[in-house]
């Protein structure tokens, strides 16, 4: 609950509100301390934070590869985060990304592998069939939610263990067909591939020219793919039905006061429904591209893998809004890139990254601490002046 | 009452100045209330009454002025050290634990040990009896808070207060809440209260209440005193003129005219309220164009859930809306909508308004669908920024900004972008429920003129209010509702306040 819906009284009677902080700056301030809670970490477990932190820089930045190589972890995020927060804006908490995400997978690996049709066409496909089938997946929660009331929360979790065995099972089935003998699918065909210049860059004319352009030799050893382009474009698209569209103009009522959206006419249970499909076709295709792009196939699962769950956080970090998602998903993708590197230089162990961006997590979400600070820090600067 | 004025004082604020950004809500205001009177603090929504009292009970800090408690400088700093001195407020939005026990509630924070660690609630309860019969605030103190009237919440509330050693008590909107009768025991518990040496002040907007209470009244009106009367020197008029600023007119004056056809037909009624009980058993009435039918009835004798089946927000058991000839029972409300009915919600930030949306995005919360305002499935803003300067102006909606948020805007100009919205519509029957709940006169005058302008264009208006004043003032029928019937319609011409009264409390019609 906002401060405003507190306190209305003051609000009112005033006219203004108070004094806004803005939420970039609250967002900033909840990632340093972050970091700052994550050096402590490592100083107590005896390990130079310092160092830590510059292995993470230069783990993301220091070489082309490296750049690359974050972009590839952040897109699968992006999308998730997309995901969450359009359901958010409707005022529904898509904890379901996770399986979104997995049904987006397994049909990629599926129609990548099964499907024989030409490069462009077979991505359209997969992507087009990833999405539909993980609307499905989110829609069913919505539907669920506004037929029958079962909180979106209960039903997503649930259907995200259906979507880990079901993509097992769907392993397993292949496996046997195909006499395979690791629970893995195949490889999907190189028509379905979304690698940047994925056949090229291994031939003999790709050698060649790679070997005399040593800066994009580098990001082509990486599986860089179209996967970061679409999920910009999602941002703008998910940023602009919201904003500009009949449609967002509805979820977003919805969302703000489901009740005043009803009386002014909105079909607030279609709109539960709409915005949870959207959300899964958003998770669907980070599912797709995840497995087009970098992985090829799917495997048997122990556990769902928290490109979901993760994306999640990387909502809350970029507090719902399409552009913030872009920009914490890169960050997400610099400390879990950046951050697997500490373990080879410095022994430290990786799940200090877990702790720092947990910590950052715990921050944005306590945006009261944090404007408590602020405002602390405002009324020092202004007994200086 | 009289003597009062000979006490000490108690509460100085001197040149009280306080700052939000550019707006100043608080301009060099300066109060003195003395020991054992009730002093009155006046003005309309958003004057910068209640931000004056947060900044005396610590909520807020003055830009500038001083504030002296029994003549000694204090800075209060937070609301602990209001209570420090003395000082209590009672929020217009009460602040108790729904499953806790009144005596719980009273006690929590400062809670009655046997040994420390080990709570006594026989002690607890104890000290809230003797409390309350020594201000004469009846409660029970076993009775759980989600059980007990609002009435009695306040009372909680007060006793909270005194518990805590309050000698000086801020009541802010004591009465917004409260049915008449709960308005008329709290004037006694104020005058038991001053009886005993406290002393009151209570921010209010309502004349009668002030007349029947305050001993002093400090006028406040956009952020500045316009001066401090004794009361029983005024006259309402007076202290209405010296709120608004200008002279306001309090009877609404409205030719005869006849009825033309039938707009809204209501069929044995039947509808279920939230807890599945029959509240509405088997209502029938029409409205006609060119009237206003006034629905009267204490509070909580199926008001709402009637006004909910009609417009489509509550599924009815069983009987039939007719609304322009087209059957809209049951049907969803963008049908009822589109039938030409147009409501006023009681509630109006729970269901008339999208409080995070802009006054822009609110004035388009029907039409958003329809041209204009969105063409092929994208929002036209260049339309609705149009439109809405166009209902901002006409309406006189401030501050006349489109693009601000509508749950920063006060209480009466919130009002007006419902009204703004709903009137633009065009509508052929105007429910409007509570409209002038919680408004100050100004604002109040406005609603009452919207409405007869409705009727005297020949459209119909459903005027649902526990104002039996309001009622008789506007309708030209009145319907009293009582436990889900309706137990009479008369004409307004000739009812009076008495027999309404006695049909309110199921008395019948003659």
């Amino acid at each position: 609950m906002s401060n405003a819906t507190q306190n209305p009284v003051d609000i009112q009677d005033v006219g203004v509100s108070r004094r806004a902080i803005n939420p970039l700056a609250l967002t900033l301030l909840s990632i340093l301390f972050g970091l700052v809670i994550g050096a402590i970490v490592l100083a107590l477990a005896g390990y130079d934070p310092f160092a830590a932190y510059w292995v993470i820089l230069q783990g993301t930045f220091s070489r082309p590869k490296y750049i690359a190589y974050t972009i590839v972890y952040a897109t699968p995020l992006i999308l998730t985060a997309l995901s969450v927060s359009f359901a958010f804006k409707t005022g529904l908490f898509n904890i379901g990304a996770e399986g979104q995400f997995m049904i987006g997978t397994v049909a990629a690996a599926v129609l990548g592998y099964y499907v024989d049709l030409p490069p462009v066409l077979h991505v359209l496909l997969c992507l087009l069939a990833g999405m539909i089938a993980a609307a499905a997946w989110g829609g069913l929660a919505g539907y669920l939610k506004a037929r029958f009331g079962v909180h979106e929360v209960i039903s997503t979790i649930m259907l995200n263990w259906i979507a880990l065995y079901l993509n097992n099972y769907v392993v397993h089935v292949i496996k046997d067909a195909l006499h395979l003998t690791n629970p893995t699918t195949p490889v999907i065909r190189s028509s379905a591939r979304i690698e940047f210049f994925a056949i090229w860059k291994d031939s003999a004319a790709g050698q060649a020219w790679r070997a005399v352009h040593p800066f994009w030799d580098d990001v082509l050893r990486t599986p860089l793919n179209l996967g970061i382009v679409l999920a910009l474009l999602a941002a703008v698209v998910v940023w602009y039905i919201l904003k500009r569209t009949t449609l967002g103009y509805q979820l977003r009522a919805v969302g703000y006061n489901r009740f005043a959206a009803e009386y002014g006419g909105i079909n607030v249970k279609r709109g539960m429904f709409i915005s949870m499909a959207i959300g899964g076709a958003l998770a669907g295709m980070a599912g797709v591209c995840h497995v087009l792009g970098w992985t090829r196939y799917i495997a048997d699962l122990a556990a769902s893998e928290g490109w979901g769950f993760n994306g999640l956080a990387v909502a809350l970090i970029g507090s719902s809004n399409p552009f913030g998602c872009i920009l914490a998903g890169l960050l997400f993708g610099m400390l879990s890139y950046g951050g697997s590197k500490i373990q080879s230089s410095l022994g430290a162990p990786t799940e200090i990254i877990n702790i720092v961006i947990g910590a950052i997590v715990f921050f944005v979400a306590m945006p009261k601490v944090i404007r408590l600070l602020i405002t602390r820090l405002r009324r020092e600067d202004r007994h200086v002046r | 009452m009289s003597d009062a004025n000979a006490g000490d004082v108690v509460v100085e604020m001197l040149g009280i100045t306080k700052k939000f950004g550019t707006f100043v809500a608080n301009d060099q205001i300066d109060l003195t209330v003395r020991k054992g009177e009730v002093h009155a603090l006046l003005g309309e929504n958003g004057a910068g009454k209640t931000t004056l009292m947060n900044q005396l009970y610590g909520l807020y800090q003055p830009t500038a002025g001083e504030i002296r408690v029994k003549g000694q400088r204090v800075h209060i700093t937070a609301s602990s050290v209001a209570i420090a001195h003395g000082i209590g407020m009672v929020h217009q939005h009460f602040m108790l634990v729904q499953p806790f026990t009144v005596a719980e509630n009273i006690i929590l924070g400062q809670e009655t040990c046997s040994v420390p660690g080990v709570l006594d609630l026989g002690r607890a309860e104890r000290m809230v009896t003797e409390l309350s019969e020594r201000y004469g605030l009846t409660v029970s103190p076993r009775a759980m808070i989600r059980d007990i009237t609002v009435g009695m919440q306040q009372r909680v509330e007060i006793l909270k207060a005194l518990y805590r050693g309050a000698e000086i008590l801020i009541l802010d909107e004591p009465t917004a809440v409260l049915t008449p009768q709960e308005v008329e025991d709290l004037v006694g518990i104020i005058r038991n209260l001053t009886t005993e040496g406290k002393t009151v002040i209570i921010i209010t907007h309502k004349l009668k209440e002030i007349k029947a209470v305050a001993d002093k009244c400090t006028i406040i009106r956009r952020g500045k005193r316009v001066g401090t009367v004794n009361v029983k020197d005024v006259s309402e008029h007076e202290l209405a003129a010296m709120m608004v600023g200008r002279e306001v007119s309090f009877n609404v004056t409205k030719p005869e005219q006849v009825c033309g056809d039938c707009v809204l037909q209501v069929k044995d009624l039947v509808v279920k309220d939230n807890r599945g009980l029959t509240a509405v058993k088997g209502v029938s009435f029409s409205v006609n164009r060119g009237e206003i039918l006034g629905l009267a009835g204490v509070d909580g004798n199926g008001q709402r859930e009637l006004v909910e089946a009609i417009t489509g927000l509550r599924h009815a058991e069983s009987g039939s809306v007719i609304a322009g000839g087209i059957d809209v029972t049951n049907r969803p409300p963008r049908e009822v909508l589109d039938a030409g009915i147009a409501y006023i919600p009681e509630d109006r930030q729970k269901r008339g308004l999208v409080l995070d949306y802009s006054v822009a995005e609110n004035f388009i919360l029907e039409n958003y669908a329809k041209k204009p305002f969105s063409l092929r499935g994208l929002l036209n803003r260049e339309a609705i920024r149009k439109y809405a300067k166009d209902l901002i102006a006409r309406f006189d909606v401030r501050p006349p900004d489109e693009k601000h948020k509508a749950g920063s805007l006060s209480g009466g100009n919130q009002q007006k972008v419902i009204i703004a919205r709903e009137v633009s519509n065009d509508p052929d029957l105007l429910i409007a429920s509570q409209p002038t709940r919680g408004l100050d006169v100004g604002a109040i005058e406005y609603v009452h003129q919207s409405l007869v302008e409705q009727r005297n264009r020949n459209k119909a208006v459903l005027l649902i209010s526990l104002e039996l004043d309001e009622i008789m003032d506007l309708s030209d029928r009145i319907a009293v509702i009582y436990e889900g019937r309706i137990v009479g319609v008369i004409p307004a011409k000739g009812a009076d306040e008495k027999s309404l009264g006695l049909m309110m409390a199921g008395g019948g019609a003659q």
